[in-house]
């Protein structure tokens, strides 16, 4: 086995130890679910939109250095300036060294992955720039220290009584009544918007035609970020193009209905480049910094470059057994969750786990709840063969060897019958072992005489049987 | 007409009732059950632990056993799913291919055989029994055999079927998954048992292998009262 930074399998053995959290993210996710399927149940024809949103994402994916180009050419048009960044550092160092130069001192942020992708946060800190999270969930986590555990519910694995301990210490003041939380946070937040040198956002789909950045959010400090301060950067990765306006649209028809089982989010923005002449607000400055990271080398590869067909909405992590048992930061990367173990392996800066797409039961639930048509478990499946290609599996190999020489496998089974009893021991030796690990939820079942040898008289006995009724 | 048994190795040497009572389904529709010699493992598990190399010599010698069959049944869906993958496995100019292709298309889930090509739905079984089905992953979304198996219950006598919270939830047993990451496993099999206490059924039913041994071993660790059927035992009646 490779050595990794990151252990999924023991990240999420010590992950499940915790009670608390399980319970709370069930909770929550069972919401998420709840919500969805009504929304889902309310659109008779949601299948035909996410046909047409599927076609859409691939229609942009067949032509995206194309777009990018034109994606390009109408935010230069539109007063902005765009940047494109090969990988998750330089992309990061980048973002840092606009505002520097611009003497920027404090930022607002409104939710980005991206951001937390290139470890924005900490290049800013350390370029002596305060970054504020504006969204609530994001900010909780950046109070709590913690990074977000759910892509689009960044706070999920968090209670409203923890939140409410936080603020408390936090701001010495609290409740645990959801208006008065977020007017406590309101209250800190609003200051930082009046006072910020720069506002930074990600970007749910950017229309090429127009050199638009669209997002969604439900409580409008995104709309704030890039609106308020007068320098805006927008971060996005390479594939959240679309062509025009009218693409966005199909893509928006399906997106807050997988997501959080919203028709539409309380706020959807459409940033168009910088303050022009004559206009009274809106940012002076305007960025649009376009990410790799290892994208380019994703779409090249025909049988992966589905996964770009993906929108964020979290519906695979939300129906995902696995993900809902260990949660979000088992993980180890920012992109958890069956989207996540597609993904995160193929980027260049932080990749996690390379073993990450065995953590899977091929169970499917997330092919099915994908509103972009993508099937993880088959991309999965090709991630596996790449990885296995690389290392000798003894176990398979000799499991192999013997399945196919029918006598050394029936050989074998009877030898393991012979030590049947045994084996439960072997399990209480070696505790720790996977079997024993394995056994500790489960009765040992034991090997049973082979059908195969019964099935002859069986056959024989049910044949007359049936002889005698007919 | 003789129907080829495609019996997969968990049932050939861990749960052989699931062979017995396929056999007996099999007479009862009317055909005559043959079990060719020689066959072991689909290689499912090496397939998810993504070596299809090791799997390639397998389907190989499948496809010789299988390949004069008038009709290959199996009482389990992810193994006849592996089977339907056979083809892709080789190369698109691989003569192979053809053959593996022709043998895919004839090897059927039991249940899905039952309904789809007989068109049987009845066969006069009858349990005394309250059951929660569990849906397997591999049989429901991956072959689409879901509706099949429901039909079936749904024509045994006595049989009461009480629903499960969640269902379409997966009982984390996944092959290699539930012994390269037991404790997800641990985790996910423990939800499915708290579903089906909390149902109230005495016994939980499934048309796949693999998630019966996974639910039943876990329900005997636990020293739970609940019985765990296979689709094949519930349709062959009590006492064959
Ligand atoms: S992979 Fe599909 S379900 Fe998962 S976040 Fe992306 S679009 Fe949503």
């Amino acid at each position: 086995m490779t050595k990794t930074a990151h252990d999924f399998a023991k990240a999420s053995a010590k992950a499940l130890g915790d009670r608390q959290s399980r319970a709370i993210l069930h909770k929550a996710i069972g919401h998420i679910r709840v919500l969805r399927q009504r929304s889902v149940n309310a659109m008779p024809d949601f299948a035909e939109r996410q046909a047409r949103a599927v076609a859409v994402r691939d229609k942009t994916l067949a032509k995206l250095p194309e777009l990018l180009e034109k994606l390009e050419a109408s935010v230069t048009a539109v007063g902005g300036r765009v940047h494109y960044a090969e990988t998750a550092e330089t992309a990061a160092t980048l973002v840092a060294r606009i505002l520097s130069e611009r003497g920027a001192k404090l930022v607002v942020k409104g939710k980005s992955m991206v951001s937390e992708e290139m470890g924005l946060n900490e290049v800013l800190e350390a370029a002596g720039i305060e970054a504020v999270e504006t969204d609530l969930g994001e900010y909780i986590i950046q109070l709590a220290g913690q990074r977000p555990s759910h892509i689009l519910a960044p706070a999920l694995h968090v209670s409203k009584e923890q939140v409410s301990d936080l603020f408390a210490r936090k701001f010495g003041r609290t409740s645990t009544d959801i208006p008065e939380m977020t007017r406590i946070a309101r209250d800190s937040l609003r200051q930082k918007f009046l006072a910020a040198d720069a506002g930074i956002t990600g970007c749910n789909i950017a229309i090429a035609e127009t050199g638009t950045v669209t997002v969604l959010e439900n409580e409008g400090n995104i709309r704030l970020s890039g609106s308020c301060p007068p320098i805006h950067i927008a971060l996005m990765t390479l594939e959240k193009v679309v062509e025009t306006l009218a693409d966005a649209a199909v893509v928006l028809d399906i997106l807050p209905p997988a997501a959080t089982g919203q028709t539409l989010p309380v706020h959807l923005s459409f940033f168009t480049g910088a303050r022009r002449e004559g206009e009274r607000d809106g940012p002076r400055e305007m960025h649009l910094v376009i990410l790799d990271n290892g994208r380019s080398d994703i779409l090249a590869d025909p049988k992966l470059r589905s996964i770009l067909r993906c929108i964020r909405c979290g519906a695979c992590l939300n129906v995902c057994p696995v993900y809902q048992s260990v949660g979000g930061h088992a993980y180890g990367t920012v992109y958890p969750g069956p989207m996540g173990s597609v993904i995160s392996p193929l980027l260049k800066d932080n990749p996690g786990d390379p073993r990450q797409p065995f953590a899977c039961t091929h169970c499917a639930a997330c092919s099915e709840a994908c509103p972009a048509g993508i099937d993880h478990p088959a991309l999965l499946q090709e991630l596996r063969r790449r990885v296995s290609e690389t290392e000798t599996d003894l176990p398979v190999a000799a499991f192999s060897l013997l399945a196919r020489h029918p006598l050394l496998f029936g050989g074998a089974a009877a030898v393991g019958r012979l030590f049947d009893p045994k084996l439960r021991e072997v399990a209480a030796v070696a505790p720790d072992a996977p079997v024993g690990r394995f056994l500790r939820c489960r009765e040992f079942p034991g090997l049973a005489r082979p059908f195969s040898r019964r099935f002859k008289a069986l056959a024989r006995r049910l044949k007359r049987l049936q002889g005698g009724r007919a | 007409m003789e129907a080829f048994l495609f019996i997969p190795c968990l049932v050939e040497h861990v749960l052989p009732q699931v062979g017995e009572a396929t056999t007996a389904v099999l007479v009862r529709a009317g055909l005559t059950p043959v079990l060719p010699k020689g066959q072991t493992c689909c290689g499912q598990f090496a397939y998810k632990r993504g070596r299809a190399d090791l799997v390639r010599p397998l389907a190989r010698r499948f496809v010789e056993i299988f390949q004069d069959a008038p009709v290959v049944v199996c009482p389990s869906g992810s193994c006849t799913a592996m089977v339907r993958r056979y083809p892709s496995l080789f190369a698109e100019d691989d003569p192979f291919r053809e053959q593996a292709a022709h043998v895919a298309a004839k090897t059927f889930e039991l249940g899905q055989f039952l309904v789809e090509r007989l068109g049987l739905t009845d066969l006069g079984a009858r349990w005394d029994l309250t059951a929660a089905l569990h849906g397997s992953c591999q049989t429901t979304r991956v072959l689409g055999a879901g509706s099949a198996t429901e039909a079936l219950l749904a024509k045994v006598a006595g049989l009461t079927l009480v629903p499960l919270a969640r269902p379409e939830r997966c009982c984390g047993f996944g092959g290699a998954f539930s012994i390269d990451y037991p404790e997800a496993s641990e985790a996910i099999v423990a939800e499915k048992i708290d579903d089906i206490v909390a149902s109230g059924a005495e016994a939980v039913i499934t048309a796949e292998p693999s998630c019966l041994l996974n639910i039943a071993s876990a329900m005997a660790k636990r020293d739970l009262p609940i019985r765990a059927l296979h689709l094949a035992e519930v349709l062959a009646g009590e006492g064959i």
